[in-house]
């Protein structure tokens, strides 16, 4: 991607941006509220209009928004496997893509507005993996599931990146996910603040200036 | 015979509108269609004055009535809604201003009694159409509900496929004005798919069920017309509460 430029009206969301993701990677995407992380996705994606050049190597792109923009109510009394039939997938493979996310087959007969927030998610992250994408775009992938469940959903990724050599980008805030999965890190804020391997690029330094003073991140040793 | 034609019209149309009906309450649009509805009577009159068919009238003057909302949505930051409020209740006054008297109340509340065989059968295909078209966009307007971004990013064409939905919404409005008039139209979309909620656990069911309930209740209004004579419009609202009021009864939690 090149010379990325996004603004509505006037004002600038995203200035002169350019990186590279190659294929079978994992890019994280830092910033702090009102970056235009995910306006950069929405761009990537060609939701809105922008300037600059966006060359995808797979048009098998699957996409998971923000679980605050997914509409849950006012919709027809819709099961779950109903959702996942505007896919064309077979039972078997919505089963056991729910195994590997951890839900639970009955959860197929259940209205899909009944699931709680963490169990939504993950039905989200199914249903976005049911149909092997080859680049996936996570948006706050673990939004609203809690501490255990988050580790899960992460290593579930890793799992289907290590298996499948897909590439990943991710929108968070977590900075342990950066270390221990990702290939390259991009600090946005409206402009790019910092682009490469995570542990060159996040000092202490670099971090301040993203998020401006108050941020103390302290590097977990690995297991 | 009249009778007949009447009843194979009711059943089509009410069918056709209870289906889409279904992916019109979900969407809470079934609002839409009562404006939408009452944007027909100027249609009407202009059927009157012309001597064209009803529902054509009807058509080409929703058609011009959502255009206007459009522009005005362009030139403007007001909701639609209020927007097709000023546009409708212009139509309504244009409509009472040139429909003659005697027809007034036949325009309000629908005249299924003297249908022709032509009309009849252009009607049944046209329904026919809207029910296949709902069937081929029902997911895809129902996941673009869900996030019209996850839509955009399977490469479903967003805007095109709620053109089409539109369009569906204006045919059928201006089939259902034969039926139950200008005022009535947004029940026979409304009242069907309440019904089918009450009863239904799945999609498949909701939507069955609209469809079933639509066509139910424009047979047992029309069947009611020929037995007392009361006009059909009317009795096909009475029968859609009634069962709407029966599904209260098995309404599922």
């Amino acid at each position: 991607m090149k010379n990325l430029n996004v603004n509505f009206g006037k004002e600038d969301i995203i200035k002169d941006l350019s990186f590279e993701v190659k294929r079978g990677e994992v890019l994280v995407i830092l910033g702090p509220n009102g970056a235009g992380k995910t306006t950069l996705l929405r761009a990537l994606l060609g939701l809105i209009p922008y300037e600059g050049e966006i060359v995808w190597e797979s048009k098998n792109i699957s996409y998971l928004p923000p679980q605050e923009l997914i509409q849950r109510k006012y919709l027809p009394p819709m099961t779950v496997e109903e959702f996942f039939g505007f896919k064309d997938v077979g039972k078997e493979d919505i089963l056991k893509i729910f195994e590997e996310v951890g839900l639970d087959a009955s959860l197929l007969k259940r209205p899909f507005n009944a699931l709680s927030t963490g169990q939504f998610q993950r039905m989200m992250i199914a249903w976005a993996l049911v149909d092997n994408p080859d680049i996936l775009l996570f948006d706050e992938a673990t939004y609203g599931i809690d501490a255990g469940g988050e580790e899960t959903i992460y290593s579930l990724l890793h799992k289907f990146w290590e298996k499948r050599n897909i590439t990943i980008l991710l929108v968070t805030h977590d900075l342990d996910i950066v270390y221990e999965h990702a290939n390259s890190v991009l600090c946005l804020n409206k402009e790019k603040m910092c682009y490469g391997e995570p542990t060159k690029i996040l000092t202490p330094q670099n971090l301040e200036k993203i998020y401006g003073t108050g941020i103390k991140f302290y590097k977990h040793a690995h297991k | 015979m009249d009778i007949f034609l009447a009843l194979i019209m009711g059943i089509f149309v009410g069918a056709a509108a209870g289906y889409l009906g279904t992916l019109m309450l979900s969407r809470r649009m079934a609002l839409v269609a009562g404006p939408l509805g009452h944007l027909t009577l100027p249609g009407i009159a202009l059927a009157f004055l012309s001597g064209i068919d009803i529902s054509l009238g009807a058509f080409l003057i929703v058609i011009l009535g959502i255009f206007i909302i459009w522009l005005l949505e362009m030139r403007t930051k007001l909701p639609t809604e209020a927007l097709t409020a000023i546009v409708f209740a212009v139509g309504v006054a244009t409509a009472l201003l040139f429909i003659p008297e005697d027809k007034t109340i036949p325009a309000l509340i629908g005249d299924i009694s003297r249908v022709s065989p032509m009309a009849t059968a252009v009607t049944v295909i046209l329904s026919l159409l809207v029910i296949f078209v709902t069937k081929k966009i029902y997911k895809k307007i129902t996941l673009a509900e869900i996030s019209p971004d996850i839509a955009s990013s399977r490469g479903i064409d967003v805007k095109k496929y709620n053109f089409i939905y539109l369009l569906c919404i204006a045919i059928i409005v201006s089939l259902g004005v034969k039926i139950v008039g200008g005022l009535m139209t947004a029940a026979l979309v409304a009242i069907p798919a309440c019904t089918s909620r009450n009863l239904s656990k799945n999609i498949f069911q909701y939507s069955l069920g609209g469809l079933v309930m639509g066509g139910l209740s424009c047979a047992m209004g029309i069947l009611a017309f020929s037995f007392i004579g009361v006009p059909a419009g009317l009795l096909i609202i009475f029968s859609s509460a009634l069962l709407f009021l029966i599904s209260l009864i098995f309404k599922k939690i």
